[in-house]
């Protein structure tokens, strides 16, 4: 296994079906995720997209693994340079009245510049998506 | 909630612990002999420091085989700079677009010169 890149986990006060349901379904993302949305059926073997807010593809890849509302592996690629592939898990766990999300993005091709361009999203996109659940409003994650 | 901020800042106020942070920002994903190695301390204190960032939820462990692996989280860091820092900047944004608001009110209630 080689060793993952980027790791982060946010405990939320939610259930693990709200988390899934906040990460799956585009009307939810829209809200925390600056607009953008994640298109798919979350079937293993699917095709599943990342759209911005005026419906243009940003990041596309196929469904690894399915297993709602525990966890979801991806791979990742920007829809102009697909050899830059990578992967991303999220893990959700009920802990007592809380539910963890941990979010891993790794497996990089080498001199890949995704790593880059997300290193400084994730914190802000799962920071926001943890209002969202607990407070029902998303924060403006492009505004700093 | 507020446990998990108190956490936070007391697992921030201390230099041993946010140079182990800055160690895992350098380099993510650091064994705990690793992590020994680059910095002054002894491999209890380092477990101790660890511990507590696990608590405070700034370092995630990831298990690779018998490797215990750290990793930096910042989202709690995120979540405290939108609860104090965020929340008073738009505060004087908002001051800031009052003040706007005022001034193009007065400015459509002046009296027309040519009138």
């Amino acid at each position: 296994m080689q060793k993952p890149k980027l790791v982060y986990s946010t405990y939320i006060r939610s259930t693990p079906k709200d988390v899934w349901a906040a990460i799956t379904k585009p009307e939810f993302t829209r809200q925390y995720w600056g607009g953008m949305t994640n298109v798919g059926d979350w079937k293993k073997g699917s095709k599943w997209e990342h759209h911005n807010p005026e419906g243009e593809v940003w990041i596309t890849g196929k469904v690894l693994e399915s297993t709602p509302p525990k966890r979801l592996v991806l791979s990742w690629a920007d829809p102009d340079n697909l050899a830059d592939k990578s992967r991303v898990t999220f893990e959700i766990e009920k802990m007592e009245d809380m539910t963890c999300l941990t979010v891993t993005h790794g497996s990089f091709k080498t001199g890949s510049t995704m790593v880059k361009k997300v290193s400084g999203g994730w914190p802000r996109v799962l920071s926001s998506l943890k209002t969202f659940l607990e407070t029902g409003k998303g924060l403006n994650i492009f505004c700093k | 909630m507020y446990r998990v901020i108190d956490a936070v800042f007391k697992a921030l106020a201390d230099e041993s612990r946010r140079k182990l942070l800055d160690q895992l920002h350098k380099s993510n994903g650091q064994t705990l002999g690793e992590l020994c190695a680059h910095l002054d301390m002894t491999r209890q204190a380092v477990t101790k420091h660890l511990l507590l960032l696990e608590d405070a939820n700034l370092v995630v462990v990831v298990w690779r085989g018998r490797e215990k692996l750290h990793y930096l989280n910042p989202v709690p860091i995120y979540e405290i700079s939108e609860r104090w820092i965020d929340k008073y900047e738009r505060h004087r944004l908002q001051v800031l677009g009052d003040l706007k608001k005022g001034l193009e009110e007065n400015k459509n209630n002046k009296p027309n010169k040519k009138g």
